[in-house]
């Protein structure tokens, strides 16, 4: 078997005196998506932070397609979960970005960029500046900015979870119609269940913080391509729902209970 | 005819005016000799003395533009020393800025002179610099130059500081260099704080011109008051500060449609998306 696009070897990150997370492992195949869910505070953007080369895990390793992470990680798309559009910039000069960055000429840059925020269905706003644009609308630039440099892995952190639920069902749809003609692989970070469920190949589950680890994994059988608001019907997703949602109950639960001690 | 003229929103110009009018109106009575019984000086001529009289005033200026138009000479040097304090002061600001914000140990290293160098009062400067540069317009600027620079300094230095940081990380995972950030997130994003400040430092380098030019010079709107004020003629000190008011105005101005034009990515206060 090749090389997993991305693998975390026992990874552990520590703040001080407080550790994020402990002794993660967790790897994505090429053209795999995976989601990780868990409570709230459970260490799942460091986990991408780490992905990224972002941050530098205190112990363990990242490999990226077989080769060790040192440094940012250049083959990766980070859609974070907060606004990161500059905001002096119109979104096409955002989608441009990064093609600007890496040596691409102007006008190249253009042309690909008007062409993926068209594929984003913003081919009419690429003189708007970021305040001028919806939050969804945003989102679809933020997306349209990462994947307008085609990287073999991308990293979302919650991208959608400022979003109206309406909106929301739209963008998940349209972020699976893009990664089913490219097939890359996917590393989402959510807190919703039925969004991981519904996007991933495998659901990934970590454990309330502090040390979060890794305590179940699911493989989501389920065909593509995928409607996320059709697909929650199906009853394979329900008994699927179920099954996760017994092991996720428990660290929802004591990562509540511990936030409760901590107030206290 | 009411309608027309009552206090609102369309009719604010109109009444700024009445403001002013009724201001200079009060001027023009309380000061012309024999108008008004006197009731606080011993003698009619007296408030005249202090104060100046509004349409004397108005006759001075009018000569300076069109009768001798032996303004603009001085108009012009304190203008260049405006800018060019502006200029300079604004340039060196953010660069040392720039470059204090992102190398912490030289912000630490230089922290207590900069606080010092803030904190004490430059205008007192003037005459070294005059000693310096001579009378001149040098010595102006350079003035002009101490006053700016640390209002355009701590706002680009603060505006690094606060550079989002997941705008940073975003830009540095799309494959931004060192130097790009800088250009392309670092400046633009200091930028909208200097433009916060500049409204400030325009006036503070026209303040250095003017007093740089009060304290010893040959020419300037500054020394045209120093002159009048040797005589004890008021009317010409008013007209010259009325004079550099208007001048002050303008430059004020000017910097809001520049910062308008700039700043057109940055939501105006209280305006909804354009959608």
């Amino acid at each position: 078997m090749s090389d997993p696009a991305l693998a975390l070897d026992g990874v552990s990150a520590t703040f001080g005196t407080y550790t994020a997370v402990r002794d993660v492992s967790l790897s994505v195949e090429a053209g795999e998506f995976v989601s990780v869910v868990g409570p709230t505070g459970c260490g799942k953007s460091t986990l991408l932070n780490m992905a990224a080369g972002l941050l530098a895990p205190g112990a363990g390793g990242v490999r990226v397609f077989g080769e060790a992470l040192a440094g940012l990680n250049r083959r990766a798309g980070y859609m974070f979960q907060a606004e990161s559009l500059m905001p002096w910039r119109t979104a096409l000069g955002n989608v441009m970005a990064g093609l600007s960055f890496r040596g691409a000429s102007d006008a190249e840059a253009r042309a690909l960029a008007a062409d993926w925020l068209r594929r984003v269905g913003l081919a009419a706003f690429g003189d708007r500046y970021p305040h001028q644009l919806s939050g969804g609308m945003r989102k679809r630039v933020s997306l349209a900015q990462v994947l307008v440099l085609d990287p073999d892995i991308i990293l979302m952190d919650e991208p959608f979870s400022a979003l109206d639920v309406q909106t929301r069902q739209l963008m998940e749809n349209e972020v699976l119609e893009l990664w089913n003609a490219k097939r890359k692989a996917v590393l989402f970070i959510t807190h919703d269940l039925d969004e991981a469920i519904a996007m991933s190949d495998r659901v990934v589950i970590l454990s309330a913080g502090p040390a979060s680890r890794v305590v179940g994994e699911f493989r989501i059988d389920l065909e593509r391509p995928r409607d996320v608001a059709e697909i929650r019907a199906t009853p394979r997703f329900v008994e699927l729902h179920k099954a996760i949602w017994d092991v996720l109950r428990d660290q929802v639960l004591a990562g509540y209970r511990q936030q409760l001690a901590r107030a206290g | 005819m009411w309608r027309l003229i009552k206090p609102g929103r369309r009719t604010l110009r109109l009444w700024q005016l009445v403001v002013l009018v009724l201001l200079f109106t009060a001027w023009h009575v309380l000061t012309v000799p024999g108008l008004l019984p006197h009731f606080l000086f011993s003698d009619d001529n007296q408030a005249a003395f202090f104060f100046g009289e509004p349409l004397k005033i108005f006759d001075r200026v009018r000569h300076w533009f069109f009768v001798d138009a032996d303004i603009y000479r001085h108009l012009g040097v304190t203008l260049l020393e405006t800018v060019l304090a502006f200029a300079i002061g604004t340039a060196l600001g953010l660069g040392t800025g720039l470059w204090l914000a992102l190398s912490p140990f030289a912000a630490a290293l230089l922290d207590p002179y900069i606080k010092a160098m803030n904190a004490m009062p430059r205008v007192i400067l003037a005459p070294i610099f005059a000693v310096w540069f001579g009378l001149g317009v040098a010595s102006k600027v350079a003035l002009g130059v101490t006053l700016v620079f640390f209002v355009v300094f701590f706002n680009v230095y603060q505006g690094v500081k606060e550079v989002s940081p997941v705008i940073l990380a975003s830009a540095r995972m799309l494959g931004a260099s060192r130097r790009q950030l800088l250009r392309h997130v670092y400046l633009p994003s200091a930028t909208s704080w200097v433009f916060s400040s500049l409204h400030t430092s325009v006036g503070l380098a026209f303040v250095g011109a003017v007093v740089g030019e009060y304290l010893g010079s040959s020419q300037g709107v500054g020394y045209l008051i120093l002159q009048a004020e040797g005589s004890f003629d008021i009317n010409t000190v008013m007209a010259g500060i009325l004079v550099l008011t208007v001048f002050a105005l303008v430059l004020d101005a000017l910097v809001g449609r520049v910062e308008r034009s700039l700043m057109k990515w940055q939501p105006q206060a209280g305006e909804s998306e354009r959608l």
